[in-house]
């Protein structure tokens, strides 16, 4: 049996335990209140730039950009995107775990360049082979904060030393709900569900170079918008992960006053047990 | 007379949604100007300012660089990064000036420093019109 001196310290180490989860619970809220207000900004300017691909891409249907060609897969590229903490569940494992299972399928060698800490710390102690790394952009990153990893990975493209590229995050599905996602970058395939463009348009100098210039934007601007919902997604995750800790931290804590409760009614019984046994044999 | 609709943004956000008499922005091979009824049009643009004007009024935006599609009643600017002349901070423009020309001192080719200093020039051009424009001496002196 525990001392009840020692259930009443475990009872007070996990309220303030249970005081730690739920603060990180009300930040994490709000966190993600705000991350999902900045996917939601992001929306008009990638349905924009969609549709005016997709329109050029209809335009010039013999035009092959590098970015378009669909070469045979010898080596290929992953843009990891995890958060730069942990405490959001299952999020970030799940984003490296279906990473990595997407590179152990593949034939060819695949190289990785990551975004965000727990990503980058995992790749590195498997000794997979880690290109580049964009940690540590905060928690309100600027368009160009995840260039720099997205570059690496376009060049490697373009100088041919890969020939796919892909990204992995955690696309926010509901607040309940976040799925670790695999979109292929490049080749870039014709956006599907673009609206069809509103005019007949002049290019100028040609729809061609208007495509080249467009083209790099479009593919850093995916890139991008992942980012942003793979934030949304960790405050999410982290949010109900915290909330989960705190219920648990409830459920021990009645367990534990509970026992306490029982120690100290068997402790006052046993008490009066041996003051009535001990009147008995004086008086006997 | 016709309006146009125009419509600014950039991957972070809607910088600006408003009807307009003409727009004016940086194309590759010059700048641009748009009145309604405009042929549609689809062209990159480079980095510089953009300017709105409605009925006497001037907005005027730094872009670098993006995309400008003209409709018939529509102007929509896909914008790599933009900010508002009145919120660009002319302190952090100049040291952003002067760290660019170290950088382009110490060595000639450097592609990063002269974009920075090219973003620099710029931002300052643009609140110097500001300025002048309202014909106020605003902010404090740029830091030496």
């Amino acid at each position: 049996m525990p001392s009840l001196r020692d259930l009443r310290r475990r009872i007070r180490s996990v309220q303030n335990t249970q005081k730690i989860t739920k603060a990180m619970e009300l930040v994490a809220a709000a966190r993600m209140r705000r991350a999902q207000e900045r996917v939601l900004n992001a929306r008009p300017y990638a349905d924009e730039i969609r549709s005016v691909m997709a329109e050029l891409m209809k335009r010039t249907p013999e035009y092959e950009h590098p970015y378009l060609q669909v070469r045979p897969v010898r080596r290929r590229v992953i843009i990891l995107v995890t958060a730069d903490r942990g405490l959001c569940g299952a999020l970030n494992s799940n984003n490296v775990r279906l990473a990595l299972r997407s590179m152990n399928e593949s034939e060819a060698p695949t190289a990785v360049v990551t975004i965000g800490r727990k990503g980058r710390d995992i790749i590195r102690r498997l000794r997979k082979d880690l290109i580049a790394d964009n940690s540590e952009i905060g928690d309100k990153p600027k368009p160009h904060d995840v260039l720099p990893g997205t570059r690496v990975a376009l060049e490697q493209y373009e100088r041919g030393e890969a020939d796919q590229v892909d990204l992995v995050f955690a696309r926010f599905i509901s607040v309940g709900r976040q799925q670790a996602t695999l979109l292929r970058l490049i080749p870039v395939e014709p956006p599907k569900d673009a609206p069809p463009a509103a005019a007949d348009f002049e290019y100028e100098p040609e729809a061609k170079d208007v495509l080249d210039a467009l083209l790099p934007r479009y593919v850093e601007g995916q890139v991008y918008a992942a980012v942003l919902e793979n934030q949304a997604s960790e405050q999410a995750a982290r949010m109900l992960a915290m909330r989960n800790a705190s219920d648990n931290a409830e459920e021990f804590i009645t367990d534990l006053t509970l026992t306490a409760n029982k120690v100290r009614q068997a402790t006052i019984t046993t008490e009066l047990m041996e003051i009535v046994g001990g009147a008995a044999a004086l008086e006997g | 007379m016709a309006k146009l609709q125009v419509e600014l943004v950039t991957a972070e956000g809607r910088l600006l949604s408003q009807e307009a008499d003409f727009v004016l922005a940086p194309g590759m091979d010059g700048e641009l100007g748009v009145l309604p009824r405009h042929i549609p049009l689809l062209t990159p643009l480079v980095t510089g300012e953009v300017v709105v004007r409605n009925e006497g009024n001037e907005e005027r935006l730094f872009v670098s660089g993006g995309f400008l599609e003209v409709l018939p009643d529509r102007v929509v600017i896909l914008a790599d990064d933009a900010e508002r002349a009145d919120n660009i901070d002319e302190r952090r423009a100049e040291e952003a000036r002067h760290r660019a020309q170290e950088l382009l001192a110490q060595n000639e080719d450097n592609a990063e420093a002269a974009a920075m200093l090219e973003g620099a020039l710029f931002r300052l051009r643009v609140a110097d019109i500001r300025r002048r424009r309202r014909g106020e001496h605003g902010g404090p002196p740029p830091a030496q």
